[in-house]
């Protein structure tokens, strides 16, 4: 039952917020190549719109399944080739960058706030507070995500709004655990004990006193639990019971590929990597991020 | 120890229970489940009717506790698609997937113990690098994503293996690699942070200087007290990959407890999705539990908390 860490101990100490950041990341190759692919996917994402050559939902059924350029009978005219309804597959994936990025936004904002409230209220008042939040975290990680998000998603009905409300609340134990052990940490320093001295509501001292001082903690596991989303959405839409058509999801485009993936595998592999290239550049950052906010997790 | 076992126990009859009345209340999401079996194209009498059946016109206190009555009995109600009890149902499944689990959460370890071990070995050389590479590009590629390549690779490029069903041993190979690599990173990581504290520790240095051979040291000291952490992540794992089942089956067509879910929710088979969910919650519950007493006698130390 719970693999809660118990003691504050099992979380790095963080660095003071040190002059020279800005060096250290660009030493920091794993945020440097990370973000860097991250912020080419965000960029690739907004402006979708002008970067696609061709209008995602536009069949053209005297185009279909067009193999990508570099095969014999590919073209420029569609530089990833056309899926079986005609529909040009690089705007496709242009528009479904967006999906992905979207999906991962929103959940990790909803299960952030969700856990964050739950994590410090148990870690800066302890006792019953803790006690109850440390059983729903339990109750929680007992649960199966995948299958309950399945579940749910079948039973309300399939959608962008649907996967990211469920996934929002299914997804906030990790925000939960490493608040709590982070904020009973900054608890017992001395300027919290100094602004409760000085009178500071327990709003004020956990908004202005704790929040700040969690908040690399925050950022890292927002960065890992957005890029689990991004996969969920995936598994979820290539079941089936996800987003649904004619939304260019990549899961969903791996999806239905897949009967002609023994004839057309690109059909499958285009998808495929630019959903594993994106949560690659995400996990790199988040777990580089990491290595420089806490150098000594790192072990 | 007799006190913290007892502890443990009730958490865990707690946690049990909350599970069930989630499981219980995540049917009543989708609003009047009588519209939902009644299936489409139902009359309002028909409706009526199959309120009255499954006796969804009573209090929901009154139906919870009469449910879990059942399901403490073993009764899981009736799969309204297979029109056979779900109890002898679910169990026939089971067995495959915990065959399943256990296959690849034993290839998971086969790859994540010895890259773990080298990587604290040689720590921060490119052995080391490349390990940690490994990790993070494997945790980035999908499982479904994974398991269509190897189904391209070694069924239909090699044909080496079957591409679905589970009548031998051969339907078992690719499944347990789609499911088991994407637990190697965690167990990769968590062996060789706590092999390189333990290299770091005293007793190691003694029985360095007592001149042992490295081999001796790595495996019977350094690797002995390095796995203590790994037990309680396996109970974890273990869970993930019950849960991962559900992609992984589907894919493959092997016929265990996830292919049966995936069926029970295309189908809209309330029963059955609400007898697995609440199933594969206990066993996590059962298996943290064990974990929990096994880590307690492993680590003194943690018996006191």
């Amino acid at each position: 039952m719970g693999p809660l860490p118990q003691a504050a101990s099992e979380l790095p100490v963080l660095l003071p917020a040190a002059r020279g950041w800005w060096p250290r990341i660009w030493r920091n190759k794993a945020v440097t190549v990370g973000g860097g692919l991250l912020l080419l996917m965000v960029l690739i994402a907004l402006l979708a719109p002008w970067l696609s050559p061709h209008d995602p939902y536009a069949q053209d059924l005297t185009q279909r399944t067009v193999p990508p350029v570099w095969y014999e009978a590919g073209s420029w005219l569609h530089p990833m080739g056309t899926d079986p309804l005609g529909r040009d597959y690089l705007s496709r994936l242009f528009y479904g960058a967006r999906i992905s990025l979207l999906i991962g936004l929103s959940v990790a904002l909803i299960s952030g706030l969700i856990g964050t409230t739950m994590g410090m209220l148990a870690g800066y008042f302890g006792g019953k507070a803790d006690l109850i939040v440390s059983f729903l975290v339990t109750v929680r990680l007992s649960m199966p995500v995948i299958l309950v998000a399945l579940a749910t998603v079948a039973l309300i009905g399939g959608s962008l709004w649907v996967v990211i409300m469920v996934l929002g609340l299914l997804k906030w134990d990790r925000f939960a655990v490493v608040m709590r052990s982070a904020t009973q940490q900054v608890r017992s320093l001395d300027y919290v004990a100094a602004a409760q001295a000085a009178g500071a509501s327990t709003k004020r001292v956990l908004l202005g006193e704790v929040l700040p001082n969690v908040l690399p903690h925050l950022i890292v596991v927002a960065t890992l639990e957005a890029a689990s989303a991004i996969l969920l959405e995936a598994a979820l839409s290539f079941l089936g019971l996800g987003v649904q058509p004619p939304l260019p999801s990549w899961g969903l485009m791996i999806s239905e590929a897949k009967v002609y993936m023994f004839f057309s595998f690109w059909l499958i592999a285009i998808p495929g990597s630019a959903l594993a290239l994106l949560i690659f550049a995400i996990n790199l950052t988040g777990d580089g991020l990491r290595d420089l906010l806490a150098p000594e997790g790192r072990a | 120890m007799h006190i913290y076992i007892l502890k443990r126990l009730g958490l865990a009859v707690l946690v049990a229970l909350a599970v069930s009345m989630i499981a219980f209340l995540l049917l009543r999401l989708s609003g009047d489940p009588a519209i939902a079996i009644a299936g489409e194209g139902a009359t309002q009498a028909d409706i009526v009717l199959v309120r009255q059946t499954y006796g969804f016109d009573r209090p929901l206190p009154v139906q919870y506790a009469e449910w879990l009555g059942r399901t403490l009995r073993g009764d899981l109600g009736e799969s309204i698609y297979f029109k056979t009890p779900a109890a002898p149902l679910i169990l026939s499944k089971l067995q495959t997937t915990m065959v399943l689990g256990l296959l690849a959460l034993a290839f998971a370890l086969l790859i994540s113990v010895p890259l773990g071990v080298l990587a604290a070995l040689y720590r921060n050389s490119w052995i080391d690098r490349f390990c940690l590479g490994l990790a993070v590009v494997g945790q980035a590629l999908p499982n479904f994503f994974f398991a269509l390549l190897l189904i391209m690779l070694f069924s239909i490029s090699l044909r080496w293996l079957p591409v679905s069903g589970s009548d031998s041993w051969q339907h078992f190979i690719m499944p347990t690699v789609a499911l088991g690599y994407y637990a190697a990173p965690a167990f990769m990581r968590l062996i060789r942070a706590g092999m390189i504290e333990v290299l770091d520790a005293d007793y190691i240095r003694t029985a360095r200087a007592k001149g042992l051979p490295a081999s001796a040291v790595i495996f019977k000291h350094a690797l002995r007290n390095a796995v203590v952490p790994v037990v309680a992540l396996t109970a974890v794992q273990l869970g993930y990959l019950l849960g991962g089942s559900v992609v992984i089956e589907t894919i493959f067509a092997l016929d265990g407890l996830g292919y049966l879910a995936y069926q029970s929710i295309t189908f809209k088979d309330f029963p059955v999705m609400q007898s697995i969910v609440l199933l594969l919650s206990v066993i996590y519950v059962v298996l943290t539990l064990a974990s929990d007493v096994a880590n307690a006698w492993l680590d003194p130390r943690i018996r006191v908390a």
